[in-house]
């Protein structure tokens, strides 16, 4: 039970509604290992990313008017007339860019460091739902706009549906409300771009309740079993996170001050014209690895499958990973493979601006091979044949102090 | 070992990408006064483009999201604004006999495009429509630099066996090195109010100054608040990394 508060009107209050308790439990007191390094502040980040997406959106909704005739009229009101309309929709479509950048880095810190290991399969699990939803949340906002590349980006998208086989054709007339995409397309986007972000705040309070029930993993990777290992969340990494986000803001502040379209596609400001294909349909920077796989297999539904796999094969990352060492200081092999993956998955962001043809599509196809080869091939066998390195009791000891993990 | 690798690797997938990289005109980089940390817009550069806009560009193209008010900010006051304002004929209506009728502008119109639609305007130009130029140098990669390249970059001498249909024009800035707009653009094409010589390449770098105004109103706002936000912040950051930095010295080691 926690401790009692002395103040008698929280005291009384909180024993009838234990808010109070809680937040102390999360915020104050939560035991958190004491050597984590900056690459734990990124889950914080996510956080207050995702509290200014919602908050400039909300703002935004006040002036958008989701209609085919008026959206695009409606998003350069807002930035020509409402004031600080310009900053509030920059920090909003910069903010989508630099909330994807957080959740890959994040993601990549789990990785290297082997978070997704027992006991933590669900807090990853809950993890890749959130990834998931940001994706349905991204693309369906960058539809709103109704610039050239919303337009025949949500065409692409919403044709891959047709894939699925027998019904795949009944399936996209009901998703898009219609036959082609038009008004009723954008309205069902508009209103499922303003819930799922709270759907996502929902997924995001049960990471973090799964968090507190097993605790952070470190850089060590072992299982902290002493005291002192610990220290108090406050104010030790509330002090640390808000550091963590002076220098995100600033960041974040360069890119919405001076280079706030240097992250999207300029042909977005053309306004949609069902007429006029784009020469060349490319999504936001955040989707163009899933994008190449997506174009590197010939069969349109098996692409699609390639694509949606290559995500959810996420979710059995914890069985394919064989090693019983998690943190990557101590698989001298696998951090080699880690690094390979890590310039794999590159290379499939930058090939999947291209075209898919000649030598690009022949990189898409060996990037997107070794995607899943390091999946089901490189990490199962590599956990029961590496030479790990001699992981240490705790964290004072000195590294080289034996404890057998792998009996 | 690894870092060596990497050194390898990487290097091999930039002299690819280097080999890859389409061929394409490159454009002629202009030093222009809004770019940079501390960019700001040129009044007599933007009120020689504005001369321009008015007295080439609006043969044909509108700029429908630019309202007159917003001249002040090429330094213009309010008085003459309205009076500007008025030498505009606006269509509005319908009034109360039902009839839609013509009136002076006011602050609070457009600059809207000279035909009624751009049906009309295709007929007139064989298919081809001349685009609203509000956001124009936004829509594309290096805006500014690429109209300013497209402007000056008719030629009249065509390459060998280069055809060229009828009312089209050679243009090698442009996708697929034809364009439909005729050169709008040529030395001393309007005699400026400033008394300025209007060279092409002067005409052109006024225009473009200009429309990246119009396509950008809020530049100079966006990049002055910037700063003040950046200095801030960082200010903020270096506190917090202080106190941090006292704060973790507490942990008993």
């Amino acid at each position: 039970m926690a401790k009692k508060f002395k103040n008698k009107t929280l005291a009384w209050l909180d024993y009838r509604l234990p808010i109070f308790s809680v937040l102390r439990e999360a915020l104050v007191d939560h035991p958190t290992p004491r050597n984590l390094n900056y690459w734990w502040n990124f889950g914080s980040l996510a956080g207050i990313t995702l509290v200014i997406m919602i908050v400039s959106g909300l703002i935004l909704s006040m002036h958008y008017v989701a209609h085919v005739d008026l959206a695009f009229d409606s998003v350069e009101h807002i930035m020509r007339d409402v004031n600080y309309g310009w900053l509030i929709r920059y920090i909003h479509s910069v903010g989508a860019s630099m909330f994807f950048l957080i959740v890959y880095i994040h993601i990549a810190r789990g990785l290297y460091y082997g978070s997704y290991k027992s006991p933590r399969e669900v807090l990853w699990w809950l993890g890749i739902i959130i990834f998931l939803l940001m994706f349905a949340t991204a693309f369906l906002g960058y539809t709103l706009p109704w610039g050239q590349m919303s337009f025949w980006g949500a065409t692409v998208i919403t044709n891959l549906f047709s894939a699925i086989p027998l019904v795949g054709d009944n399936i996209v007339t009901w998703l898009l409300g219609g036959f082609s995409i038009d008004n009723p397309t954008l309205n069902r986007f508009y209103s499922f771009h303003y819930l799922l972000p709270f759907i996502i705040v929902g997924v995001v309070f049960l990471h973090i309740i799964a968090l507190h029930k097993v605790g952070s993993n470190n850089p060590i990777g072992i299982d902290l079993t002493l005291k002192k290992e610990k220290i108090p969340f406050h104010p030790y990494y509330t002090i640390k996170d808000f550091f963590g986000f002076g220098v995100f803001f600033i960041i974040f502040g360069i890119f919405v001050f001076f280079l706030p379209n240097s992250l999207g596609h300029p042909n977005n400001y053309i306004p949609a014209d069902p007429l006029v294909t784009p020469e060349h349909i490319v999504p936001e920077w955040y989707f163009l690895p899933f994008y190449a796989i997506l174009r590197a297999i010939p069969f349109k539904l098996l692409g699609v499958l390639a694509m949606l796999g290559s995500i959810l094969i996420l979710f059995v990352l914890p069985w394919l990973d064989t090693s019983k060492v998690r943190s990557c200081r101590f698989r001298p092999i696998y951090k080699q493979f880690f690094w390979i993956f890590i310039f794999n998955f590159i290379v499939l962001g930058w090939v999947g601006s291209k075209v898919p043809e000649g030598h690009y599509l022949i990189i898409s196809r060996i990037c997107t091979t070794y995607y899943f080869t390091h999946f089901l091939i490189i990490l199962p066998i590599l956990g029961m044949f590496e030479k790990t390195l001699p992981v240490p009791l705790n964290i004072f000891k000195n590294p080289r102090v034996k404890k057998n993990i792998n009996k | 070992m690894i870092k060596k690798i990497f050194f390898i690797i990487f290097s091999f997938f930039f002299l690819i990408t280097s080999l890859f990289a389409e061929e394409k005109m490159l454009l002629k980089k202009q030093n222009w006064s809004f770019e940079g940390i501390f960019g700001r817009y040129d009044n007599s550069t933007l009120q020689r483009g504005l001369q321009i806009y008015q007295e080439v560009c609006t043969a044909c193209h509108g700029m429908k999201r630019l309202r007159f008010r917003e001249l002040q900010d090429l330094g213009f006051t309010n008085d003459q604004i309205k009076q500007y304002a008025k030498t505009f004929e606006i269509l509005d209506g319908p009034n109360e006999l039902g009839e839609m009728f013509m009136r002076p502008g006011e602050p609070s119109d457009t600059f809207v495009s000279p035909y009624k639609n751009k049906e009309e305007a295709k007929t007139t130009f064989n298919g081809a429509y001349p685009p609203d130029l509000s956001l124009l140098t936004k829509t594309m990669k290096n805006g500014p630099d690429y109209i300013y390249s497209l402007l000056t970059g008719y030629e009249e001498n065509l390459p060998q066996d280069f055809e060229l249909t009828d009312g089209l024009y050679y243009n090698p800035y442009h996708d697929g090195k034809v364009i439909a707009m005729p050169p709008p653009l040529y030395d001393n094409v309007i005699e400026y109010i400033d008394g300025t010589n209007a060279s092409l390449h002067q005409l052109s770098f006024d225009i473009v100054h200009f429309l990246n105004w119009a396509a950008e109103p809020t530049l100079q706002e966006r990049k002055s608040l910037g700063l003040k936000v950046l200095l801030f912040l960082i200010v903020l950051t270096l506190l917090l990394y202080v106190t941090m930095k006292e704060i973790w010295s507490w942990i008993e080691k």
